[in-house]
């Protein structure tokens, strides 16, 4: 009922739900139900490497909501997605309890080798699955918040901000790197066992984690819809387009932009504790410059200010990247490079502007 | 303002007539000694070299403390020959002839045995098989005599600075005779550093006196060194035994030592002040150096350039090719390779221009992905023809090595080259802005590029060539940073991030800015590193420029007037 309103003139939004849906119940089945010996059979590898695309693609979401939508290019997004996976990280760390190399029940190895005495403190807690869920919102969303509130209160607006959000996931980048901040340095957090009591490697949880990380997606796609088609989302799509005529109306453009930036924090957030248990492994490199800047791609690619272009976008990239790296490693640098030459100069609308006729101007 | 100016040129003129009376002092000394060699003097060398004969022959038999007495024998004759004999025979290329001759040779080593050489008449005797001759055994004790000797030797030497280096050595093995040799030396010599040297040297032997007198001169001539050796010895002075009073019993030394020990640390803390001042300084001038193009190209343009590291790399590698071409001319092959940097990032970066930038005016986001685009073509190209591992260009001789101040202040002499290299990109490059028909459009266009193209400014074509100066400017620092680090593929990336915040800290669209925040960071960084190490320090940086621009957001020193809307 809900989503039927929600979804009211949105066709390709229906689309795009209907093959999320479609999507759900497909892979469980040809993975569970499905023998190993048929040729229809999907490895849950191939399972796993699905849901790590579909967490992209809420990554990619969040990122149109703040680019498509609001106009701040941010280069610093890996931050927030990183710092929900450091998060979700943390818990799965405490969960490993005495079955590390070392047999600590408290300690995580990592800590024991570098010969620390006790947890530090923002440990405490990431051993309670709903306190890592809080944590998962809450760190990047106040990241968000006080990065934001600084920003746009002083107006740093268009390159300034691309940069300053560029340093701020670069010193985020360093300072994981270091021992002394307790997140496991340059190797991060990895070596998982298993969430919320089942084991992280068998075939069903693999597939419930992937479940979730779809319905995720479509909740995020909901959400971001709810949000773009309300008058607050009006707001900011006229802000983006002329900030000084918004703010002569009457709007304080500055918070409008801070409550985007946050809520698209939060689900980056969300992306990373959903990839983290699939790939097992969280570390600094996620910080890097690079995967912030790749992430920008993405949505490009796709299509910025359409949602489902970034999910597409996501989703293509990534599939080109597994596949390129594995097939052809040279060549994929040459053709991540062209994409994104390609893409800025000849589909300012990304590949789902390719689709549907140009009615109206991003 | 003149009267100052009177005073300087006072100043001048004392300096110069200093320098002539300086340089008449040498003169003339070059003029009386041909007149001192009188007959007489000329007969007595005649007999000493005859006794060094004589001596050097003794080293074939006898023990090794006779052999100790001999070299000191013949060090005091003060023949030419010494230094070539004791060199050889420390580095044991000292033969005698096993015929009756028995005469001492220096010897090579060659395939078939040694290559001879007369010491005495220095006469070349040829090769000989291995069995004619024997060699002069030593052992340690006598080395460390035969270098004691040189050093002795190396005293009576002009040059100054192979005197300290002597009396350093000396230093190192101090017993009767070298104290007693120090001590007839000291009053003779003029040069303020080696005589510091020799008192400190001589310190530490008077610390351990009888006389109170003597001890406090030598705990005052110890204050002045920097060396950590005499700081040490001194420290030991206030050693307290195992109920905290002290070893010493004199109050007056306590004191004198306790005031040296504080006059030393206090110097020496001043100096390390000094060395972090350099590196602090050497880091900005590469941060400058990276950052000067990008602050053309982003200011006047207001373009953002991602690529801008991966000309920096171009240009390194661009050093690397010359040094291929040229491998037998290591100490001019940079000469070569500034200008050819240049030509290669600049035609890089007007190709750059040409084909995707300029399409994308006055879409700077779009610029920016596009850019990161290319750098990722470029990085790959590199990977593709260098490999991706690293290649190291090597450093010209008159670039390597140091500059040593004292114990704790050394300048490498890459870094203060590059110091002075940046600063004069730093000035030509105004002067091409302030100076050249160039300069003078690309400022019009910064200013306002629709004026400018009513007044008649080809504005494409100064765009392409301010990006290709910026470009150019990049391939420069390439080569610079070529000779501080390895060049790889990821050369460029890791000066990115760090130009955009001198850029941005500084203000867009100004070389003033670029130069005193690329100066200031550096700085920052480096007196940062000791409280907080390398990495915290860099953190710390970094979010001090991300409160800064919330703060000022248009840099240190924002454009002004219809410029900065935009």
């Amino acid at each position: 009922m809900f989503i039927t309103k929600i979804l009211q003139d949105d066709l390709s939004g229906k689309i795009f739900l209907a093959v999320l849906a479609a999507v759900i119940m497909l892979v469980p089945l040809f993975n569970l139900l499905v023998p190993a010996s048929s040729l229809f059979h999907l490895p849950t590898y191939t399972v796993t490497l699905f849901g790590k695309y579909l967490s992209y693609a809420l990554l990619a979401l969040a990122v149109d909501m703040v680019w498509g939508y609001c106009g701040i290019l941010t280069l610093g997004h890996g931050a927030f997605f990183a710092l929900g996976g450091y998060a979700m990280g943390m818990y799965l760390m405490r969960q490993i309890g005495d079955r590390g190399v070392y047999g600590n029940p408290v300690l995580p190895d990592f800590m024991l080798f570098l010969d620390w005495q006790e947890l530090p403190w923002y440990w405490h807690g990431f051993d309670q699955f709903w306190f890592a869920i809080i944590m998962v919102v809450l760190a990047p969303g106040l990241l968000a918040y006080v990065f934001g509130w600084l920003a746009f209160r002083s107006r740093v607006t268009g390159v300034y901000l691309s940069i300053i959000t560029q340093a701020m996931t670069y010193a985020l980048l360093l300072a994981f790197f270091r021992n002394e901040m307790g997140f496991g340095g340059n190797n991060g957090l990895t070596d998982f066992k298993d969430i919320l009591g089942f084991n992280l490697q068998s075939d069903n949880v693999r597939v419930i984690i992937f479940m979730m990380t779809a319905f995720a997606l479509a909740g995020g796609y909901l959400a971001c819809r709810v949000v773009v088609s309300s008058k607050l989302g009006r707001v900011v799509i006229a802000l983006r387009d002329t900030e000084s005529r918004t703010r002569f109306i009457g709007y304080k453009v500055e918070l409008f932009k801070l409550w985007i930036f946050v809520f698209s924090a939060v689900m980056a957030g969300i992306a990373g504790a959903l990839y983290v248990p699939q790939v097992g492994i969280i570390n600094p490199g996620e910080f890097s410059p690079l995967n912030s800047i790749e992430l920008v791609i993405w949505v490009a690619v796709g299509g910025r200010c359409t949602l489902y272009g970034a999910v597409v976008g996501a989703v293509l990239v990534n599939f080109g990247k597994s596949f390129f790296t594995a097939a052809l490693p040279e060549v994929w640098l040459f053709a991540l490079g062209a994409l994104f030459i390609l893409v800025t100069l000849f589909l300012p609308y990304g590949l789902v502007g390719l689709l549907r006729p140009k009615r109206r101007s991003v | 303002m003149k009267k100052k100016r009177s005073v300087w040129s006072s100043y001048l003129v004392k300096l110069f007539s200093l320098i002539i009376f300086i340089s008449s002092l040498t003169f003339a000394d070059n003029q009386i000694s041909p007149e001192v060699k009188t007959r007489s003097e000329a007969a007595a060398h005649e007999k000493a070299a005859s006794v060094f004969e004589n001596l050097l022959n003794q080293f074939k038999e006898g023990d090794f403390s006779q052999k100790i007495a001999v070299i000191k024998q013949i060090t005091r004759l003060n023949d030419k020959r010494t230094r070539l004999v004791f060199e050889r025979l420390v580095h044991d290329r000292l033969f005698y002839a096993k015929d009756a001759t028995q005469r001492i040779y220096s010897a090579e080593t060659t395939p078939g045995g040694y290559r001879l050489t007369d010491v005495i008449s220095g006469q070349n005797i040829g090769e000989v098989s291995q069995g004619s001759v024997a060699k002069i055994k030593i052992n340690n004790r006598l080395r460390k005599t035969l270098r004691t000797s040189l050093a002795q030797l190396d005293m009576s030497v002009k040059d100054p600075d192979i005197r300290l280096k002597a009396v350093k050595s000396i230093g190192n093995v101090l017993n009767e005779d070298t104290v007693k040799f120090l001590r007839t030396i000291l009053p003779t010599e003029t040069d303020y550093d080696v005589r510091t040297a020799i008192k400190a040297s001589l310190a530490m032997v008077d610390l351990h006196a009888d006389d109170l007198n003597v001890r406090l001169e030598a705990i005052k001539s110890l204050s002045v060194t920097l060396d950590p050796e005499f700081n040490t010895e001194l420290k030991e002075l206030l050693e307290k035994d195992s109920a905290g009073n002290y070893l010493e019993q004199d109050p007056q030394i306590i004191e004198a030592a306790t005031n040296a020990i504080k006059k030393i640390e206090s110097r020496v803390s001043f100096y390390e002040h000094l060395q972090t001042l350099f590196f602090g300084l050497s880091l900005g001038s590469v941060l400058v150096l990276a950052a000067i193009g990008l602050a053309i190209t982003f200011g006047v343009m207001g373009v953002i350039n991602m690529a801008h590291g991966e000309l920096i790399m171009l240009g390194a590698y661009t050093t690397y090719v010359v040094q291929l071409l040229m491998p037998n001319h290591i100490d001019i092959f940079l000469f070569i390779a500034i200008p050819a940097a240049f030509a290669v990032s600049g035609l890089f970066g007007i190709l750059i221009e040409r084909g995707v930038i300029r399409f994308l005016y006055g879409r700077p986001l779009e610029t920016l992905l596009a850019t990161f685009g290319i750098s990722l073509l470029l990085q790959q190209l590199v990977r593709t023809v260098f490999s991706p591992l690293n290649r190291s260009v090597t450093t010209p001789s008159w670039m390597s090595g140091s500059l040593e101040i004292n114990s704790v202040l050394t300048l490498t002499l890459n870094r203060l080259y590059i110091i002075g290299f940046t600063l004069l990109v730093f000035l030509m490059l105004l002067a091409v802005l302030k100076k050249t028909r160039l300069g003078l459009e690309v400022r019009a266009v910064a200013q306002n590029r629709s004026m400018a193209k009513a007044m008649g400014i080809k504005t494409e074509w100064v765009d392409a060539m301010t990006f290709g100066l910026g470009s150019g400017i990049a391939g420069v620092a390439g080569v610079a940073l070529s000779q501080l680090t390895n060049v790889g593929p990821n050369l460029g990336q890791a000066y990115i991030i760090d130009s955009f915040m001198v850029v941005v800290f500084g203000g867009v669209g100004n070389l003033w800015g670029a130069m005193i925040s690329g100066l200031s960071l550096g700085l920052a960084n480096k007196f940062l590193e000791p409280y907080a190490g390398a990495v915290l320090a860099k953190i710390l940086v970094l979010l001090f420029i991300i409160l800064f621009i919330q703060k000022r957001p248009r840099g240190l020193f924002p454009q002004k007037g219809r410029a900065a809307e935009g």
